[in-house]
């Protein structure tokens, strides 16, 4: 089965490489056969690497501790689900799940892309199958998965207890699909930039991949920053580690790559910009593989790094970025632009939500490139922690947030921004409110919360607002608002969704950075402890043992007002004997949308331990929030205009999408 | 305004947006940035109390003194020169005697460094790059383990 697996890697490699010389000769001749190879070579290829992956996913299931990867990161004591998840707990395995993913991907626009023109379409596989022959490469020269030991160990040497979580069976998935997602956007932007023609009908194509790679790498972010949080035991969400600044920013980028192709697509504007963004947001991702699989950084997330490999990936990245940049700077001025508008319309605030969407990407890749940048000039070696980020990125977001709620409501083209605002007052209003109630009757407010608080309500509801006007509130008769409302396109609802979450996950982040406490102390058995009303008392020490572990368990009873226990928490210090390695659980109550967290420390000499305790209000709203965004591109997905037929030039013309221009 | 005119200014608003963001960016990296030092360093450099540093090397062995309630206190050291650290909290589940640590925060009136968090890498070579680099640079410890 491994060698099977290893042969279809190579194989993999030999498509990828057919699927890009082929379709591309074929389209620059306009021979129809060679062009129509590409579809088929790229379902096959997708399917040679999950054959792979799957052999690899097997070697670990079975512990087939002959494989170097296997040895190195499992054992046979693991519960199945560790075992399964370890295939992409280290270099090589998580490298071959971005190729997988990355095949998934180009044989999805083959299989999908049916009226796609030909030519178009055999560039994008064509440059998809160039990313994957890069990777491919990468793997089987640097970091060989099927690499075999001989003699075979007879036990393995466990997997980084750390990893041993459900989260590595969520997290680098679901960010993988989001980062390489946007590969297909960067295929479509460098096959245009070949054909030298792009229109409206290109950004309709795109947006669809946009969303789903936004979707995903959102949720990706989302589940890292909570299992970080839980699993790290530090009661942190976000540490503007470089690792985490790497998904960041094609995020960042991503999202303003979301909204500028909205403006292409309808207006035809902003071409350039959105091919230029798109070539970007996947630079971005390549650069993240590089910062997080090189080991040119220090990180709390690091693991399995290896700086003999960084030069491998730098050179994918500075080929894939400097010549995507190359053509972009020798082809773009052959692209026609697009429309005009007036600076006080839907396209204005796009646009200015592009700049600081953009800034903020940019001060964020300063803040993680510029210590490696000083210390490659200098020998002095700094960190850009919180404070810098909450400097740069914190006054960028502020102007950001605000206008929100402006943009959808706006009417393209030259829109009227005082009867905007006038719509807007219930929303203004509520957000005064909160900002007021916050003042006023929460202790020790800062001026941080007040307008915190009052800009996550202004989102709120500056997002119902949106579905309102454009349902017609206050004009029709109720009965006629909801028929309004549900046949109103999907797409809005997403837009609604998207700036509804990100309220919530401002909230969220507000509540817990501005009311949140903590206290650190030590405790015997039988003590109490207060924190912000909840009164926690230390149940004692119980030693367990797991697996592939041993465990001091501390159980600690949350009382309630008359003194009866109402709910228990457990916390523990786990030691894995393979790895010698210490893992503190931490343990989190959730009431209501807050969470009580309590963190493990050493034990003393008399019996007593060390325990970290936080208050985290409304802390679960930053990632539910998150979620609530990942429902907006959802809906916004399902969008008729997207599920039937748009991607057909046909029906675009004759479709001339009514529904979606403003009131 | 004429259009030319019109387009200019959405330009220079444009551009002195980016100026501001640019401005802002290296005054916080100026300002906000913290600086990395082995305990050797500090007696060449110019820390000022109260000045944000990370400070790496290795735990000394025999010093880690559990004070009272959850302070921690103990030395870092490159194997030439040590520098005694209190920290008030839980500390990394990797840290331990002889492994490599950053700590991060400042130097309080006595000369003690006052951390505000300790960083031990979860990696089972329990060496942070930086202080894997300045250990290097002393001659004083190799990349032999694996």
């Amino acid at each position: 089965m491994v060698e099977i697996g290893h042969f279809a890697l190579v194989l993999a490699f030999a498509l990828a490489l057919v699927q890009t010389i082929v379709p591309l000769i074929g389209a620059r001749v306009g021979n129809q056969r060679m062009m129509a190879v590409a579809a088929p070579v790229a379902v096959t290829g997708f399917a040679m690497t999950a054959l792979s992956f799957a052999a690899l996913a097997t070697a670990y299931a079975v512990s087939d501790f002959s494989l170097q990867t296997v040895w190195e990161n499992s054992q046979s004591l693991q519960p199945l689900i560790f075992k399964i998840t370890g295939a992409w707990g280290n270099h090589e395995g998580s490298m071959l799940l971005w190729v997988l993913i990355l095949t998934f991907f180009g044989a999805l626009v083959a299989l999908f892309g049916a009226n796609l023109p030909a030519t178009l379409k055999a560039n994008v596989l064509a440059v998809q199958g160039l990313i994957g022959a890069a990777f491919f490469l990468f793997i089987l020269i640097t970091s060989n998965p099927f690499t075999r030991l001989n003699p075979a160990p007879i036990e393995g040497r466990d997997l980084n207890p750390i990893l041993q979580d459900f989260g590595l069976a969520v997290h680098p998935p679901l960010l993988y699909l989001g980062y390489v997602g946007f590969s297909v956007c960067f295929s479509f932007s460098v096959a245009a930039l070949i054909d030298g023609r792009i229109d409206a009908s290109w950004a309709r194509w795109v947006r669809p991949w946009t969303l789903v790679a936004w979707m995903f790498l959102t949720g990706g972010i989302a589940v890292g920053s909570y299992w970080a949080y839980y699993e790290l035991g530090w009661g942190g969400f976000w540490f503007w580690d470089p690792v985490e600044n790497a998904s960041f920013m094609p995020w960042l980028s991503g999202t303003a790559l979301l909204h500028s192709a909205i403006v292409m697509e309808k207006r035809s504007a902003l071409k350039i910009w959105t091919l230029l963004l798109a070539i970007l947001t996947f630079s971005l991702s390549l650069l993240g593989t590089f910062l997080v699989r090189s080991g040119v950084l220090t990180s709390v997330h690091a693991f399995a790094t290896d700086p003999t490999r960084g030069i491998f990936i730098l050179c994918i990245l500075i080929f894939f970025i400097g010549g995507s940049l190359a053509l972009f700077a020798w082809r773009a001025s052959t692209l026609t632009a697009g429309g005009l508008f007036h600076p006080i319309s839907r396209e204005g605030a796009l646009v200015l939500n592009n700049l600081f969407l953009t800034t903020a990407a940019a001060t964020v890749l300063i803040g993680t490139l510029y210590p490696l940048l000083l210390e490659a000039v200098s020998s002095d070696k700094i960190s850009v922690g919180p404070p810098f980020f909450n400097l740069t990125f914190g006054p960028l977001m502020v102007p950001l947030l605000v206008m929100v709620p402006f943009g959808p409501l706006l009417a393209w083209k030259r829109g009227d921004i005082a009867a905007v605002a006038q719509r807007l007052m219930a929303a203004f209003a509520a957000a005064l409110l909160a900002s007021i109630i916050t003042a006023f009757f929460i202790d020790g407010a800062s001026a941080f919360a007040i307008v915190g608080v009052g800009l996550a309500f202004w989102l709120i509801f500056g997002a119902l607002t949106d579905l309102a006007v454009k349902s017609g509130f206050g004009n029709v008769a109720v009965s006629a608002m909801f028929r309004r409302l549900v046949g109103l396109p999907r797409s809005m609802f997403g837009t609604a969704f998207a700036h509804m979450g990100l309220g919530l996950t401002v909230l969220g982040l507000v509540g817990t950075l501005s009311f949140g406490t903590e206290k650190i102390l030590s405790m015997h058995t039988g003590e109490t402890v207060e924190l912000s009303g909840h009164t926690v008392r230390f149940a004692g020490l119980f030693p367990d043992k797991g697996p592939n572990y041993t465990e001091q368990r501390a159980r600690f009873e949350l009382l309630g007002v008359d003194g009866k226990t109402i709910g228990a928490i457990d916390t523990a210090k786990r030691f894995y004997p393979v790895r010698q390695m210490t893992t503190t659980e931490s343990g989190i109550k959730t009431i209501a949308l807050s969470q009580l967290y309590i963190s493990l420390g050493d034990e003393g000499t008399d019996g007593s331990v060390v325990v970290r305790l936080w208050w985290k209000p409304l802390v679960t709203l930053i990632w539910l929030g998150a979620l609530v965004m990942m429902a907006g591109a959802a809906a916004s997905l399902m969008d008729r205009r997207l599920r039937v037929g748009a991607p057909s030039r046909r029906l675009a013309k004759s479709n001339a999408t009514p529904a979606a221009s403003a009131p | 305004m004429t259009r030319k005119q019109k387009r200019l200014s959405v330009i220079i608003g444009g551009l002195a947006f980016l100026a501001a963001a640019t401005g802002l960016t290296f005054y916080a990296l100026g300002q906000k940035a913290s600086y990395f030092y082995m305990p050797g360093d500090l007696a060449s450099a110019t820390v000022q109390p109260r000045q944000r540093i990370r400070l790496g090397g290795l735990v000394e062995k025999g010093t880690i003194q559990r004070g009272q309630g959850a302070t921690v206190a103990f030395s870092v050291t490159d194997t030439q020169k040590s520098v005694k650290v209190t920290y008030t909290g839980i500390l990394p589940d990797l840290f331990r005697e002889e492994q490599g640590v950053i700590t991060e925060g400042s130097f309080g009136p006595n000369g003690v460094f006052v951390a505000d968090s300790v960083l031990a890498k979860h990696d089972e070579r329990y060496m942070p790059k930086e202080v894997a680099d300045g250990l290097k640079a002393k001659g004083v410890w190799q990349e032999s383990k694996k």
